[in-house]
């Protein structure tokens, strides 16, 4: 392994790096707005709303996203959408990331006896009050360990971003390994800032578990 | 006579195909203490959950003084605060201290000041025994003592009238007194209460008037005494069997070795 050739790839792997944070940062942000929103629908039984995110879930659970990706990048501007990468990676990772999330919330809020609610409701709480102050805050306190391995998959995943021809980690990884075959030293830094991403996000979660399980359950 | 507080008129109450309550008609006035016993499965936990219409209803009228109380009043909530409801399973919020599950609902939905709901949360826990618990979580306490918790928690929005279902069911033995207890010192103090109970003793103690529901409506209506002593009706007087052993009592040992019996 050459130390210069490490130290000359550096930079382009620091900037795929940011690409693939930034894009993965905005899915994720949208990926849990669609896991609330079809959650929310599938708990409080609202009519039509709850089929519709049944069959989304269906949807993006049971096909890669790979292929939900090429449907974006490609089928799109068949139909006279104009896409470009960026939009396709973020639009593709919200699509895939939604239904994991949502099934993440789901899991939590059925968790919660559905009497806490009827209790909250009894003390005078309108839905809102019931829901913030009592529901979620037990609700995410179960669905946090889920919720941090979507976050981790979700990264990982935008490793396929590399064909729609996004700059990624993985394609800056193949591109040079193509251009100067140098094998060893691109792959050590790909695992090496891969890592850099997703350890703290763990070592994060790990530790917001433990202070909420200090906090909740246990009736 | 005091004035009718709380009144249901005509309650329908259909799972499905299944009528649970059937045209009950109820009213409890100010100050009175209305214990409600049956066998299980009557209806006596859905008739407390539809007069906080936790449950829609098919027909019929819930009424605090002249508010109707129904699914689609405006104004739910506030009524709500007004009719206090203490569940069999305490339903303390497991992510909150003592105090805090005291205080949520005079803060949120009463925009109270912290200061002064927690001077008034205290004051109820020491009432019941419980100050130097609030900075406990609910899993730290006894069943008994989440019980009491739950009743100062209904009691801190200044209910109008209270709703109590089989509150003491899900406690051990030696547990059950110490919330039985709260209840009757309630009603020393002249609370509106509505109780389910499987309590006989405790309802006999506690109660104005004694309502035995079965198949979906009242059967029997009486003061407790009238109505433990001498239930008219031959359901009552079944439902009431169920809870002394009399009729199964072996003779004493020395009556079997009498030869003359
Ligand atoms: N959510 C529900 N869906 C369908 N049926 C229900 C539901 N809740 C209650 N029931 C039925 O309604 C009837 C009355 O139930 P309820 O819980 O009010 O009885 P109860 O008098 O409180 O009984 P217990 O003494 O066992 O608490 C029962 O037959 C029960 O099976
Ligand atoms: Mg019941």
């Amino acid at each position: 392994m050459s130390i210069a050739v490490l130290r000359d790839y550096l930079p382009l792997f620091a900037r795929s790096a940011l690409l693939t944070v930034r894009l993965g940062a905005l899915g994720i942000l949208l990926a849990v707005l669609v896991g609330v929103l079809c959650s929310a629908a599938q708990y409080f039984r609202l009519p039509v709303l709850q089929q519709l995110s049944a069959v989304y879930i269906e949807l993006s659970r049971n096909t890669p996203l790979l292929v939900q990706l090429f449907f974006l990048y490609y089928g799109l501007p068949k139909l006279g959408i104009r896409t470009d990468p960026a939009v396709c990676g973020v639009a593709g990772l919200a699509f895939l990331g939604g239904s994991y999330m949502a099934e993440a919330f789901r899991s939590g809020l059925e968790a919660v006896d559905r009497v806490q609610l009827e209790s909250a409701l009894s003390l005078g709480l309108t839905n809102a009050q019931a829901m913030g102050s009592v529901i979620l805050p037990q609700a995410l306190s179960i669905s946090m360990p889920a919720l941090v391995a979507n976050v981790i998959f979700l990264l990982k995943e935008t490793s396929v971003f590399s064909a729609v021809s996004l700059m990624d980690l993985m394609f800056t990884a193949k591109d040079l390994i193509g251009l100067h075959y140098n094998t060893v030293e691109s792959l050590t830094l790909l695992v090496v800032f891969y890592l850099l991403i997703l350890l703290p996000i763990s070592i994060l979660g790990s530790l917001v578990e433990r202070r909420l399980r200090y906090a909740g359950s246990g009736t | 006579m005091t004035k009718p507080l709380l009144t249901v008129e005509g309650l329908v109450k259909r799972y499905g195909e299944h009528t649970v309550l059937n045209g009950l008609d109820l009213t409890v006035r100010e100050g009175e203490v209305v214990v409600i016993v049956g066998p299980s499965g009557c209806g006596k936990s859905t008739l407390l959950r539809c007069i906080n219409a936790l449950e829609p209803i098919q027909s019929g009228a819930v009424r605090l003084e002249v508010a109707p109380i129904s699914r689609e009043s405006r104004d739910l909530p506030a009524l709500r605060q007004k009719v206090g409801m203490v569940f069999q399973s305490y339903e303390l919020f497991p992510h909150l201290t003592v105090l805090d599950n005291v205080t949520l609902a005079p803060r949120k939905a009463q925009k109270r000041p912290r200061a002064e709901a927690e001077r008034e949360a205290l004051a109820l826990l020491e009432r019941v025994g419980l100050a130097d618990r609030a900075r406990d979580y609910p899993r730290q306490l006894s069943g008994g003592q989440k019980q009491r918790v739950a009743i100062v928690r209904a009691l801190v929005m200044h209910p109008q009238v209270l709703l109590f279902d089989e509150v003491t069911a899900a406690l051990d033995p030696e547990m059950v007194r110490e919330v039985l207890d709260v209840l009757l010192d309630l009603a020393r103090q002249g609370r509106t209460m509505l109780i389910v109970t499987i309590e006989m003793n405790f309802a006999r103690a506690v109660a104005d008037r004694v309502i035995f529901l079965d198949g979906g409506t009242i059967v029997e209506e009486a003061p407790p005494e009238e109505f433990f002593d001498h239930p008219k009706t031959p359901r009552a007087q079944k439902f009431l069997n169920t809870f002394t052993f009399d009729a199964v009592k072996r003779p004493h040992p020395s009556s079997l070795a009498d030869p003359t019996t």
